[in-house]
């Protein structure tokens, strides 16, 4: 990096069915939060990066970049909108630390968010659909539950997989989100819970699928020497690494995987001078059950095949070798698509600064985000560490 | 006439319901219906089948036979009372799947129950003149039945495609004649923009069907000079089970002359694919030089009746594609709650 | 999905119709417009595809989305074409129960959507077990 980047306030909303406020309000809520959390003023922001993922469907509303500079009371600043469908907002942060680590600004915002349940589920639905390939997927009957549980259908055939392994990602972040006042959810689930839920697309369940989630986080990202300045922990933006993969699932080699994990996770690892076993806590994008157990094994935290069974031993729990979505993750915490990359990064900069509470994981001193677009069409990772 | 059956296939769908799941939602005995139509099962379409697939299926499967360039193809009608579109050909989707696009003619024909066999007239006509090397009909349908009304246990889907050319070594079989009888006689109808049917009830038997087949069937002997005796199958329009026995036995065919291509027992009555079905159960198993007399029958009224006899080509040809037998065995049943839901009147 | 979008794409839809690449040979479906793997030096041409297949993975809906909901529990998949490539797919007529990673497949003709009941209707490839 030309020179180092530091996240020097975060804030966010409480995500979940958010009845009694607006995509307005609530992205004004979780600025004001990081901006206090910063100790600056919004004076002193320069630009704005704004994860979000389909406005236009969900309110019916474009040209957010422009609203939210707007209502924040940020005009004339440069606000520019990142879209890579659910991995809108790591997306947004990879643009803002690109930013300032070019020089180009010194305090960037970088913004998601996602109102949801302005519209139906089924709407909601089909929506998220529209990041799956319509001509040739979607037109063919699928969904995003049915493209996932292509997935897991292949993880279990390959490697044995079974449906309780993944019920068990379900039931640590239902438990990880109890622990998290921002969650959707507070409510713990059993194994059995998950295996006896409806039916979606098996062998998906509803207990194995994130919910529906209206929500906003930001991050304020500014030069590491300004966040040496603070009287707090600093946490570093170590690396950032992106990739891209076809859109559509069946045009893959591997159903198991994603390549697109795997390629953004090397060039973090490159970028940040670590590897998969320096990480201490891990955000990752479980939007279905499967979807962790495949990230854990594409980010390198165990063997590809042997995701199912790092879960099953506990290892991603809190106290674990790798404790995984100490936030309660998506499925937990709740998925607002556009905000989630950035509220993963809340949870990780909270983790290395110590301020995590019962969620903390003790000494954490690097952290991990990572966030996938569609059936992994775009992943974006981002490695943190302690500044101290 | 020079003119021969190139290729023929058939397509039914895959879900059957038996007479029992329909009279017990009406309350009726089920061996009474059985014994009147002479019926025990009938063919539901999938819910993402109509007569544009069915149609499609069938054409697919005569050119599996027929074994000629798809281009080569001059004509396509398909015949139905129930094509998916009121305007917009269901001829034009058939000519897109076989890959018989752009240098062809096409349409869709509505003759109640025979518009496939009034379509190989046609095709017949074009061969005959040399205005087309090959011409290809269908007759398929979802046939349509109000819930409770008497047709429920017959309406049924199903469809066959016959591929008319020059009755040269190609053949399979040659169309010696053809004789229609047509009058206008409004037993059975539907009106624009309604759903299902209406009929005559018994006005539909003797001056309707009878009467029709009748005549076309004696207008053929007579013009070929030809006797029941000289076929060794007869296919007629089949309603039910026990029109197309008693119309067979008026006419002095025997039992053994129609067994063959009797399928509607099985299957019901796929309407425009009735006989088309028929003749195609015949052509499965019918050896060189046999004689088939086949009379269609449509609502309105008309019968096309044809003489066909089989030729040497048929062994070469016949099991290149699944036979009506194939189709009769590999069902799944349903019972009357998923047939309103596959039929779409159960509407969320 | 408005006509013309899908009157494009029919041949592709009715008949497999994909494309091949004369310079490395691959076979591409869903048809592509430059071969991702040649790029610029790739020669793409129209290719029939087979219409048999196996099944590569499936799993079977029971939410369905807008316009497919008369049909569930239908299987959902991902079928290897004899070819080579791969597309997502229904598997009709069938017991998902009975479905099977491996099954061979073949191409049936089906309606897949319309617009709404005044639409045009679209009509594509499905498959069946064989």
């Amino acid at each position: 990096m030309m020179r180092e980047v530091a996240i020097i306030g975060v804030g966010m909303t409480k995500f979940g069915e958010l009845w009694d406020l607006s995509f307005r309000q609530m992205i004004i809520e979780a600025g004001a939060r990081a901006l206090e959390d910063a100790n600056i003023d919004g004076k002193q922001i320069d630009a704005m990066y704004v994860g979000n993922m389909s406005s236009g469907q969900f309110i019916s509303q474009e040209h957010t970049a422009s609203l939210i500079a707007d209502h924040a009371g940020l005009v004339p600043i440069p606000s520019t909108r990142v879209e890579g469908a659910c991995a809108s907002g790591g997306l947004a942060l990879r643009q803002a630390v690109i930013a300032v680590a070019s020089g180009v600004h010194d305090f960037v915002v970088a913004a998601g968010i996602e109102k949801m349940t302005d519209v139906m589920s089924e709407q909601a639905t089909g929506a998220l659909a529209t990041a799956a390939d319509q001509e040739w997927e979607v037109y063919a009957g699928a969904t995003f539950p049915g493209l996932y549980a292509l997935m897991a259908r292949r993880h279990m055939y390959e490697f044995g997989t079974t449906e309780e392994q993944m019920a068990m990602v379900a039931v640590k972040n239902h438990s990880n989100a109890c622990m998290n006042p921002c969650a959707q959810y507070h409510m713990k689930i059993t194994v059995e819970n998950v295996l006896k839920s409806p039916p979606v697309v098996l062998p998906l369940k509803l207990l194995d699928c994130s919910p529906i989630t209206d929500g906003a986080a930001c991050v304020v990202v500014a030069p590491a020497e300004k966040a040496r300045k603070m009287d707090r922990v600093p946490v570093l933006v170590a690396g950032t690494g992106q990739a891209s993969d076809t859109i559509s699932l069946h045009s893959r080699q591997s159903l198991t995987g994603l390549r697109a994990t795997v390629e953004a996770a090397r060039m973090a690892y490159k970028m940040a001078g670590v590897g998969p076993n320096d990480i201490d806590v891990a955000e990752v994008h479980d939007c279905f059950t499967i979807a962790e157990i495949m990230a854990i094994e594409d980010l390198g935290f165990c063997k590809k095949g042997e995701g199912g069974k790092l879960t099953e031993e506990g290892q991603t729990e809190i106290g674990g070798r790798i404790p995984v979505n100490t936030s309660g993750g998506l499925k937990g915490k709740g998925h607002p698509v556009g905000a989630t990359g950035i509220a993963q990064v809340v949870e990780i900069v909270q983790q290395l600064r110590g301020e995590a509470g019962k969620r903390q994981v003790k000494g954490a001193e690097i952290g991990l985000t990572h966030n996938v677009g569609g059936t992994g069409g775009t992943a974006v990772v981002h490695i943190f560490k302690r500044g101290d | 006439m020079d003119v021969g059956i190139i290729g023929y296939g058939v397509y039914i769908p895959r879900y059957r319901i038996r007479v029992e799941e329909i009279a017990k939602v009406w309350d009726e005995d089920p061996s009474r219906i059985k014994q009147g139509l002479m019926i025990e099962e009938k063919s539901v379409p999938a819910p993402d089948e109509d007569t544009a697939t069915i149609a499609v299926e069938a054409a697919r499967n005569a050119l599996k036979r027929a074994k000629i360039k798809p281009q080569d193809i001059g004509a396509i009608y398909v015949g139905s009372e129930s094509h998916p579109y009121a305007v917009k050909p269901t001829a034009t989707i058939v000519a897109e799947a076989i890959e018989a696009t752009p240098n062809l003619t096409a349409a869709d024909m509505e003759f109640a129950c025979k518009a496939g066999t009034a379509g190989i007239q046609a095709c017949a006509g074009l061969v005959e003149m040399g205005m087309i090397k090959y011409g290809i009909s269908i007759g398929a349908d979802t046939a349509q039945a109000a819930p409770g009304d008497p047709l429920e246990y017959t309406a049924a889907a199903g469809g066959g495609a016959i591929i008319v050319g020059k009755n040269n070594d190609e053949a399979l079989a040659e169309i010696e004649g053809t004789y229609s009888y047509t009058t206008d006689t409004p037993d059975f109808w539907r009106r624009e923009m309604r759903p299902y049917p209406k009929h005559g009830g018994r006005f539909t038997g003797k001056p309707a069907y009878f009467r029709h087949v009748l005549s076309a069937a004696h207008g053929i002997l007579r013009q070929l000079k030809l006797t029941p005796q000289d076929f060794a199958h007869a296919v007629f329009h089949q309603p039910n089970g026990k029109f197309p026995c008693q119309v067979a036995e008026e006419l002095g065919f025997s039992k053994s002359q129609i067994v063959c291509g009797l399928v509607v027992p099985k299957i019901g009555n796929t309407y425009s694919g009735s006989t088309m079905i028929g003749l195609a159960a015949v052509l499965d198993k019918a050896k060189p030089g046999e004689r088939i007399l086949v009379v269609s029958y449509g609502s309105g009224a008309g019968s096309d009746a044809f003489s066909i006899q089989v030729k040497e080509a048929i062994e070469a040809k016949r099991d290149s594609a699944p036979k009506v037998e194939d189709f009769l065995n590999n069902k799944i049943y349903i019972d009357y709650p998923t047939y309103t839901k596959y039929k779409g009147l159960l509407v969320r | 999905m408005a006509a013309p979008r899908f009157w494009r794409e029919i041949p592709n839809r009715y008949n497999l119709i994909g494309t091949k690449c004369g310079n490395c040979n691959k076979v591409l479906f869903p048809p592509r417009y430059i071969c991702p793997h040649c790029r610029r030096m790739g020669k793409l041409e129209p290719y029939k595809l087979s219409r048999r297949g196996k099944i590569v993975t499936y799993g079977v809906v029971h939410v369905a989305p807008e316009g497919f909901e008369d049909q569930v529990p239908y299987v959902l998949a991902i079928v290897e074409l004899e070819d080579g490539p791969r597309l997502t797919t229904q598997v009709v007529d069938c017991d998902p129960n009975e479905v099977k990673i491996g099954d061979e497949v073949e191409l049936v003709f089906r309606r897949i959507g319309s617009d709404n009941e005044d639409g045009v209707i679209y009509y594509g490839f499905k498959f069946r077990k064989v």
